[in-house]
Parts: structure tokens; sequence; C-alpha cells
């Protein structure tokens, strides 16, 4: 047994399927972050930082002629969200209901899904961490709500990408917002501009939930690089006479190592309720 | 797909690029475990010194890049990492290790594996 305890959970195996399954569906869908960055992983609950390979000289000498240099290491962050479950709903998955309430899984799924691309793409300051957006911030490029105008954007994005030498295959990443306007947005002729853009591309468009506004970025790799240590997983934390509390916990940290691969595509004006 | 890897069972249009990678990592291993052998019986064949020591050194590189294909898939498949993690370097009879790991003497309930969800990565399957 590990520290996520879950041989002590009071619940059956068929139940621990059922949340795993749960929260892997939810995870797939919402996490877009690993669908750019290259995976490098898992490195086990163990790994507490990444190698930067450089070294910060030391005023301060440990002897006389004795030079020093401290090794820099990026941390890595852990994420837990805790859930809890109605034990009348495990005990119905034990019967082989197939209806039982497993929202609270898809919520806490889907929040340490939105914690990790946020990371990913906007950076966690509090963690040393900068996100695709800051790193390629001099890059970016401004958006309306303007949709028809988008197809030009991309492609301006897109020859960015070109000029600065970056291969493809390009993808775009779109937040909810710019995903949602995109689909309800047709050209005066009644061409959808959503396929004007997956026409420009090579590469897929991704919808992530976690972005605000949208990062045309190769998929060419070398580029940005998210490490994991312990990958999402489910632990067990406590019970009740009602409730089953669990939690899903992942150890992560991201780098951006060529900010010239991501074109942000940011608002502009006053941001509108997506 | 490549005639070395051309031994999928299913359509490929039914298989996930996960499933295929890993197909590509299971036969990449096999492959490598098949060189161990060859060389390791021509090495032993041989009565050539010198190329005994060429075949010895070819063979352990094939264990290394063995052992490098294992980790690739150990990282991508939890079952696998339960069973590795459970089996290798342990220490006495190997096969009472699943025992002294669940300490019940039965097999591994579902619930009781490292309890990673195995996501990794999603790039390919974006990229499909």
């Amino acid at each position: 047994m590990n520290d996520l305890c879950r041989p002590l959970a009071p619940i059956t195996e068929q139940a621990w399927a059922a949340i795993d399954d749960e929260a892997r569906a939810a995870l797939r869908v919402t996490l877009a972050g690993r669908k750019v960055a290259d995976f490098m992983g898992p490195l086990g609950w163990e790994a507490s930082a990444v190698a930067l390979g450089r070294a910060l000289p030391l005023q301060a000498a440990p002897g006389p002629g004795v030079s020093a240099a401290l090794r820099q290491v990026q941390p890595l962050v852990e994420l837990r969200v805790p859930f809890a479950l109605a034990r009348a709903e495990l005990d119905a998955l034990a019967r082989g209901a197939g209806d039982a309430d497993l929202k609270p899984v898809r919520d806490a799924a889907r929040a340490i899904a939105l914690a990790e691309d946020s990371i990913v793409f906007a950076g966690y300051a509090a963690a040393g961490i900068a996100g695709i957006g800051q790193a390629a911030a001099a890059a970016a490029l401004t958006i309306t709500e303007d949709y028809e105008r988008y197809p030009a954007v991309v492609a301006r994005a897109l020859a960015q990408l070109r000029e600065q030498g970056v291969q493809g295959p390009y993808a775009i990443a779109l937040g909810p917002r710019c995903y949602t306007g995109l689909t309800r947005t047709a050209t005066p002729a009644g061409f959808p501009v959503m396929q004007h853009v997956e026409r420009l591309l090579d590469g897929p468009v991704i919808w992530a939930p976690g972005v605000n506004g949208a990062v045309v970025l190769s998929l060419r790799g070398g580029d940005f690089e998210l490490t994991v240590g312990r990958d999402l997983s489910v632990g067990y934390r406590g019970h009740t006479a009602n409730t089953v509390e669990f939690y899903i916990e992942e150890s992560l940290s991201f780098r951006v190592l060529a900010e010239e691969a991501a074109v942000p595509l940011v608002y502009g004006a006053a941001p509108e309720n997506p | 797909m490549a005639a070395a890897s051309g031994s999928l069972h299913e359509s490929p249009a039914e298989l996930t690029p996960e499933v295929i990678d890993r197909h590509r990592a299971i036969v990449s291993l096999m492959e490598e475990l098949e060189a161990v052998d060859w060389y390791d019986q021509r090495a032993e064949a041989t009565r050539d010194p010198e190329l005994r020591a060429l075949l010895v050194h070819n063979r352990d590189e094939e264990k290394e890049h063995a052992c490098m294909m294992l980790e690739w898939l150990r990282r991508r498949d939890p079952a696998f990492n339960e069973q590795l993690r459970t089996y290798l370097f342990c220490e006495g009879d190997i096969l009472k290790a699943e025992d002294r790991a669940t300490g019940d003497g039965g097999p591994a309930p579902a619930g009781v594996h490292d309890g990673s969800l195995g996501i990794g990565s999603l790039k390919a399957e974006a990229l499909r």
C-alpha cells in the first residue's frame, strides 16, 4: 500500500473501478495542456524537482581559492482536490446500479484538470512557473468578438511561427469563449468559420476550457515540457457513517523551452461573459 | 504501418494511438530480447576470443535497449507498472512476491494498484 491508502477505503472493487473510470473520462476530455506539451514522466511521488541544467555562482566562497555554484532546479507542485461520495451511492454501485451519482468525481477531476491547464497556459507565479501565455506574451496577437476575422488572425500567427523558423504541425488551443464563438459563426456565404481555421492548420483544434482566449502553437516537440511526478491518481482520505472521502492528486511542473513556438491570441476589448 | 510492426491483430482504424504505440514498443522489446538470445548463443559457440568479446558487448547493449523499452511501457501501462513493482528486485521466492506485496496471499484487488489513472500524455491522441 502506498500513501494513497486505497486498500483502506470501505468500498468494493466495482466502486473503485467506477470512480477511476469516471475520473479518467472527465480528465481526458478536459485536459488540454497534455495535448500540446511533451510529457515527461511519471517520475513517481518521490520526484521533487526538475533539473534546469544551470548553476548560480555563489558570492561566499566555501574556502580559500574555491568557487561555488548552486545548481538550479524547478520544484514540482503538488495539486490535490478532495471529494466525497455518499455511501448510499457506493452501496448502489456494489449492487450493480448503473446510475450512481458520481458527480463529485467529475467535478474534482475537472477542477484539477483546469488547474493543470492553468499552470500550462497561464503559469503559476507562486510556484515559479511561467505558462505559455506569459512566456510568449511578446508575440501575442489581439482578437475581438468579431469571429469572422479569426482566420486572418490565425494566418498571421502561423506566419509569425514560420518567420521564427518554427516548424509544424501547427495546432490551436481554443478557450471556451473562442470555441463557442467560432462554432456559432459563419461567413456571409454561409461557410463555418471553424472550418476556415481548421484548413489553415495541419494539426488539431483543441478545446481548452482552461484557456482564456486561444494559443496557436507548434506540436513539433521540444518546446513545452510538462514534467509529472505522480500522475493523476485517486486516493482515500477517510469516511463517516454517511460518506467516504477521496482526493485526486498529482505532482507536476511545466517549462516553456522555446517561447517562439507559440502565439497567444488575447482578447483586446473588455471581455464579455462566455 | 511498416512491416516490422505490421503484426497488429485488429484494424488500425479500430485502435487508439496509445495502443498502437504500445504495440510498437512491445514488438521492439521482443526484437531486443530475441537479439540478446542470438548474441548469447553466438558468443557461446565461437572459438575466436575477440569475436566473443564483441558479441558479448553487443548482447549486453541489447539488454540496455530492452530495459529502456520496458521502462517506457511501465510508465504508460498501470498494470505493467503494478506487476513490475511487485516482482522486480524482490527477494526470496518469486512465486510468493505477490503474497508479500498484498499481505493476504490472494490476488491484488482492483482497487489496490498504485492509484494512478494512467492518463499520461495525450499529445498522440490530439495528433491522430
